[in-house]
């Protein structure tokens, strides 16, 4: 026989996964999945097949910001910048903006020191990922965790 | 109106590495924004920044809809030779800008 109490267990089970359903019914189930798959795409773009080492890079990012629509950003990379050994790019990705790319700087010997500022919106609570390309060629990357409180693009209906 | 602002120090020693701030006053309109008509606004962001020293380029930047409104870059560069430091702004619907400075290496 079902009790009263277990009666109101399945009843809000049996709720919960039908809201559940149709909340997953009106945002794209493969948004997160798209996402992804445009980062991968855009880390392709600019590292090719070369592998990516952590380390040399630095990046700076408040680690709890409150208005997504205005961060400083800087990164700063390790490098004595002369003509043999030099910084030749800085790409900047994040995982949950509309878009991965968010900038890339082109710099060379003359900067005299590698490193460079500018300020960003970010969507979400996120993974943002810096990738320096040196003149020999390797990839060097940092990634930094923010939480963000009040995100930029609200209209994107995030997940 | 367009407007940009660059801060460079008007001297310097030679060899030393100077910092370079530059502001653009500019929107930089997403493209995923709505009206409260559901009207998808157009994407106008600036697409690309260039500093030339002398008439070398010295620093370039790609920007995307990711970068906040009037954005802010701040880099460096080493001082060289006396001379003009240039800068240009380039982006949608026919947006461009340029700001030289002028700067006394001794």
């Amino acid at each position: 026989m079902t009790t009263r109490r277990e009666f109101l267990v399945l009843a809000c089970g049996a709720a919960s996964v039908a809201a559940a359903t149709k909340v997953r019914a009106q945002i794209d189930p493969n948004q997160q999945a798209l996402r992804k798959a445009a980062m991968q795409e855009a880390l392709r773009r600019v590292v090719g097949d070369a592998p990516v080492r952590r380390g040399r890079v630095k990046l700076e990012l408040p680690p709890l910001i409150d208005n997504g629509n205005s961060v400083p950003l800087s990164v700063a990379v390790e490098s004595p910048m002369t003509p043999s050994d030099h910084v030749k790019a800085i790409h900047v990705f994040t995982e949950k903006n509309p878009l991965p790319d968010v900038v890339s700087a082109y710099l060379g010997p003359r900067a005299g020191r590698a490193r460079m500022s500018i300020r960003v919106r970010l969507a979400d609570t996120q993974t943002v990922l810096a990738i320096a390309q040196l003149s020999d060629g390797s990839f060097w990357s940092d990634s930094a965790e923010v939480v963000v409180t009040l995100s930029a693009c609200l209209e994107e209906g995030l997940i | 109106m367009a407007r940009a602002i660059v801060n460079v120090p008007a001297r310097a020693k030679r060899g030393e590495i100077i910092e370079i701030k530059t502001l653009a006053a500019h929107p930089m309109e997403t493209g995923f924004r709505r009206t409260q008509l559901g009207e998808l606004i157009p994407r106008d962001i600036i697409r690309r920044f260039v500093c030339t020293y002398n008439g070398a380029e010295v620093f370039r930047v790609d920007l995307h809809p990711a970068v906040a409104a009037n954005p802010l870059i701040a880099f460096t560069t080493v001082a060289t030779e006396s001379g003009t430091i240039a800068f240009q702004w380039a982006g949608d619907n026919g947006y461009a800008v340029t700001e030289t400075a002028s700067i006394r290496v001794e």
